[in-house]
């Protein structure tokens, strides 16, 4: 006698302790911990909570654990915490201009007030493995020398190249509005959408996906001719109002990277030539996905700059931003992994009654 | 060969299609600018000129692909004469699918390039309200005789046709419905020469027969002669003359109708 | 994760709040797709996260929930849910499709019919019925307002002059009172007549897309056709190798492998609920009572 296929459910409490199990390894090697991921591998974990929209260094931490060092899952687990979690109240805009930097590069001037940072970059290393890395070598400490901020002051104004460019009016103004941003994991995503809920969805996409689409609009797929007008990286304050004492209080420092463009522009139907700005923020040390995000920014700007749609991927709103988001999209990726088997029977049927007609009406014929 | 001239009768007492001061720029440029003019029932209206000349912008606003600036495009509906311009838009959407047709240059523009012929047909159909099988593949095998497509190929896609064949499909499809009002813009345009002339055969049987209202976008002064009763000469987004077919083409007034004219004659 | 950490039935009550406007809404415009602001759930997207809002949106402690998939209780995704909701919310859960007053499904509707005071809440991959005749969701969005819906038949009668029959055998389109044309989720075909005049409130949850649709119960629903290529509901013909229906959706097993295959209801407690009551079907043999299987 045939019996259905059961125990769907000691399947899945086996499948996930036998995860867990991999997810240890080797008990003989020793555990890694959550501090010694957040230390060592921070820009891991910088990229899950500028994916996860959390900024919580030790639970991205823990999720990369969790997950097993898979980012998007790590991002998944950040997503879904913070769907519980209570809105207390919105910070006051931050004010990058106050930035303490540890990374500030311009390649539209040579040097420029407040000079250029290289920090801690990959750049000019050569991309040769380290191997005394993996004979757990000690790594000499670096060099210290006078930041940009003097030691025992607070951050002293670090002010944006556009601006300089923006005195002379060469540069596109930003109209300054007090209208609350939309909230993208507030409310439902209206297109077409202004540009606040698109930097929202920017710079929480898919890393990949925004440099891909990036990339893309470098080699003609909507070009912009961007220039790095400004790359920092640096700690900002967030403050918070509190509406009893009637003033903003400093609730703590993140760190970010804020990307600047400055894109060449020789005009439009509805606009003078100057030029014209992308822009993109994102948490933590993610100088990769800030520069993507201001290129990308910059392409969906067509519109309110009279530039031609040219059928760019980069510059099609609605698939940049409802394909942008890899919580989605991993989701609906992997969800055919799940049983159809009513769909396919209900095709098998369709199938097999198309065939027999068919092979009924050739029998007819011959 | 001169354009036939129909007599302007009862029918004509009323404009379909009422065009009042429409303008419409871009930045500093002008697309088009200050046009006014009537349409009668039956009649059809060329409007030439080179490119850049605002006849396209003209033909999107007065189509309502497009705002004009200023001005009103009132068309005489079954209840009474609207303004198409500040209808609301599914008002307009709702008459371009039954009371209007727009004819692309393009027939990729106007065909679905992934449906059968038929489908292609019998879209209107559909969106009307059409739920017969049967009544709907035999009126689309009917238009397709009317377009000289033959029968077998109505279940092939356009991609399979040539390029005067996709045209045609797209007249057919447009004009299923009867609709009042039709738009062409260049409607021979990037068809060779033998093509066009056979087209242009096609559509000047089809407006007398079916007593078609079309306003004509074109460059081509042949495709004018052939098919319209008026004509409206535009440059720089005016129009710089305007005129039976026939008085315009043979004792062209303005400097810029004589030039055009006569570059045509040349060839 | 125990209940304790997070509220009754996992979101917090503003949320639930908005997901429930968003379900009235629905509601009183049947069939209208109401955009709502779809929380990251702790499972992946695709995997039933509308369902599960709207569930937990309607639960209340008194609830009994039963989940299906593909018809049946035990498959792994339904046990995922029903597990989460016993979880997080602690309702009793059963199995029995009559003793539900919620029931989450994917991709069927159950063999038995439904009552007043049940709720059928569909998991929704893609709710935009137009979606594959054209992506682009502010075109669509203008489509339904406008009631521009000639495409979806051009659809079907492409469907009749290729295959000579409409080629849509699940997630087939449906008009409801007349008005706006909804995408019935992937279930089959042949549970489309069940949709129409239901007694139960039948709520739909996309979570990526962040939709929610209702029908109402008794609301009438029609599904797209031709008046001479009715809509017909089909099934395999095969009664249930276990149970003997000859009315139920079965699914097709493969038994070993030299073409050997059987059918056998995919609504697993229907199935049950037959074979109980003495039913036996070609391959089957008499059940067990459930007394005696406990």
């Amino acid at each position: 006698m045939y019996v259905a296929v059961k125990g769907g459910e000691q399947a899945i409490d086996a499948a996930h302790a036998w995860l867990a199990e991999e997810r240890r390894g080797d008990p003989s090697i020793a555990e890694l911990t959550v501090p010694q991921i957040r230390a060592q591998l921070a820009l891991a974990v910088n990229r899950v909570m500028a994916e996860g929209s959390l900024y919580d260094p030790d639970l991205a931490a823990l999720a990369i654990k969790q997950a097993r060092g898979d980012l998007i899952e790590a991002v998944f687990l950040i997503r879904a915490y913070r769907t519980t979690l209570p809105r207390l109240g919105s910070s006051r805009p931050i004010d990058t201009g106050r930035m303490a930097v540890i990374r500030r590069v311009s390649a539209t001037f040579k040097d420029l007030p407040g000079g250029q940072v290289l920090g801690p970059t990959f750049d000019y290393t050569h991309r040769l493995l380290d191997f005394t890395l993996m004979a757990e070598g000690e790594t000499p400490p670096a060099q210290t020398r006078p930041a940009v901020q003097p030691a025992g002051q607070g951050p002293v104004d670090v002010p944006h190249v556009t601006a300089f460019l923006n005195r002379d009016g060469l540069i596109q103004t930003e109209a300054a509005s007090d209208t609350p941003p939309p909230d993208l994991t507030r409310e439902p995503m209206e297109l077409p959408a202004a540009r606040p809920l698109r930097l929202q969805a920017l710079t929480r996409g898919d890393e990949g996906f925004v440099l891909s689409l990036a990339y893309s609009t470098q080699r003609g797929y909507g070009r912009t001719h961007a220039f790095i007008g400004e790359l920092r990286i640096g700690s900002v304050a967030v403050e918070l109002e509190i509406p009893e004492l009637g003033f903003a209080v400093e609730i703590g420092d993140i760190e970010l990277t804020e990307c600047e463009t400055v894109n060449q522009f020789t005009g439009s139907k509805t606009e003078p030539p100057q030029f014209t700005r992308g822009y993109g923020l994102v948490f933590g040390q993610s100088e990769r996905k800030a520069i993507s995000m201001s290129l990308v920014d910059r392409a969906l700007r067509w519109k309110e700059l009279g530039e031609d749609f040219v059928g760019a991927p980069a510059q099609d709103e609605e698939f940049v931003l409802m394909h942008a988001d890899n919580v989605q999209a991993t989701g609906f990726l992997e969800h055919i992994k799940l049983p159809h088997y009513v769909d396919f029977q209900s095709e098998l049927e369709l199938i097999r009654r198309l065939r027999a007609e068919a092979t009924a009406a050739q029998e007819a014929a011959e | 060969m001169t354009a036939p001239l129909r007599t302007l009768t009862a029918e004509t007492d009323r404009p379909l299609l009422q065009v009042q001061g429409l303008t419409k720029s871009y930045g500093a440029r002008i697309g088009c600018a200050h046009i006014s003019f009537d349409l009668f029932p039956g009649e059809v209206m060329g409007i030439v000129g080179e490119s850049g000349s605002g006849k396209s912008t003209l033909l999107s606003c007065l189509a309502g692909h497009m705002a004009p600036d200023t001005g009103r495009v009132i068309f005489d509906t079954g209840t009474g004469p609207v303004d198409t311009v500040t209808m609301a838009e599914a008002e307009r959407r709702r008459m371009a699918r039954t009371d209007w047709a727009f004819v692309h240059q393009n027939p990729r523009d106007g065909l679905r390039m992934g449906v059968s012929a038929g489908g292609n047909v019998g879209e209107r159909l559909m969106a009307i309200g059409a739920r017969h099988y049967g009544e709907i593949r035999a009126t689309a095998t009917d238009w397709l005789a009317r377009v000289e497509i033959a029968a077998d190929r109505i279940d092939d896609r356009p991609r399979a046709f040539s390029g005067g064949m996709q045209q045609r499909l797209q007249i057919a499809r447009n004009l299923v419905t009867g609709p009042r009002l039709v738009f062409m813009d260049e409607p021979t345009g990037g068809l060779d020469v033998s093509v066009q002339a056979r087209l242009l055969d096609l559509l000047r049987g089809l407006v007398r027969e079916m007593g078609l209202s079309v306003i004509i976008v074109t460059h081509d002064l042949a495709v004018v002669r052939l098919l319209a009763d008026r004509l409206m000469v535009m440059k720089g987004g005016h129009v710089v003359e305007q005129g039976l077919t026939d008085q315009v083409l043979d004792d062209p007034q303005h400097a810029y109708t004589q030039l055009l004219v006569s570059s045509v004659l040349q060839v | 994760m125990t209940a304790q950490d997070y509220n009754f039935a996992y979101l917090d009550e503003q949320t639930k709040r908005m997901i429930r406007r968003a379900i009235l809404k629905g509601i009183a415009v049947p069939g209208y797709q109401v955009p709502f602001a779809s929380r990251e759930m702790p499972m992946p997207y695709g995997w039933g996260t509308g369902g599960v809002q709207v569930t937990a949106a309607c639960l209340t402690p008194d609830d009994t929930l039963k989940v299906i998939d593909q018809g049946a209780d035990d498959t792994t995704n339904a046990v995922s849910i029903r597990k989460f909701f016993q979880r997080t919310a602690g309702v009793a859960v059963t199995e029995a499709t009559d003793q539900a007053s919620i029931i989450q499904t994917r991709h069927r509707i159950p063999e038995a019919p439904l009552t007043e005071g049940q709720i059928l809440v569909y998991q929704v991959p893609i709710p935009e019925p137009l979606r594959f005749l054209e992506p682009r969701e502010t075109e669509t969005r203008k489509m339904h307002e406008l009631e521009e819906y000639g495409l979806m038949h051009v659809k079907l009668y492409e469907d009749i002059a290729r295959h000579g029959t409409i080629a849509t055998s699940y997630a087939y389109p449906v008009k409801v009172e007349g008005r706006y044309v909804m995408d019935p989720s992937p279930i089959p075909k042949f549970d489309n007549p069940k949709l129409s005049d239901s007694p139960a409130i039948q709520l739909f949850g996309a979570g990526r897309e962040q939709r929610i649709y209702a029908l109402p119960p008794y609301t009438q629903v029609v599904s797209l056709d031709f008046d001479d290529h009715p809509f017909v509901a089909s099934k395999a013909d095969h009664d249930c190798d276990l149970c003997g229906a000859g009315t139920s959706y079965l699914d097709e097993v493969i038994t070993d492998d030299q073409g050997g295959r059987m059918f056998v209801c995919s609504d697993t407690d229907f199935c049950r609920a037959r074979r109980e009551a003495g039913h036996v079907g070609r391959l089957g043999t008499p059940a067990p009572s459930l007394e005696a299987a406990q």
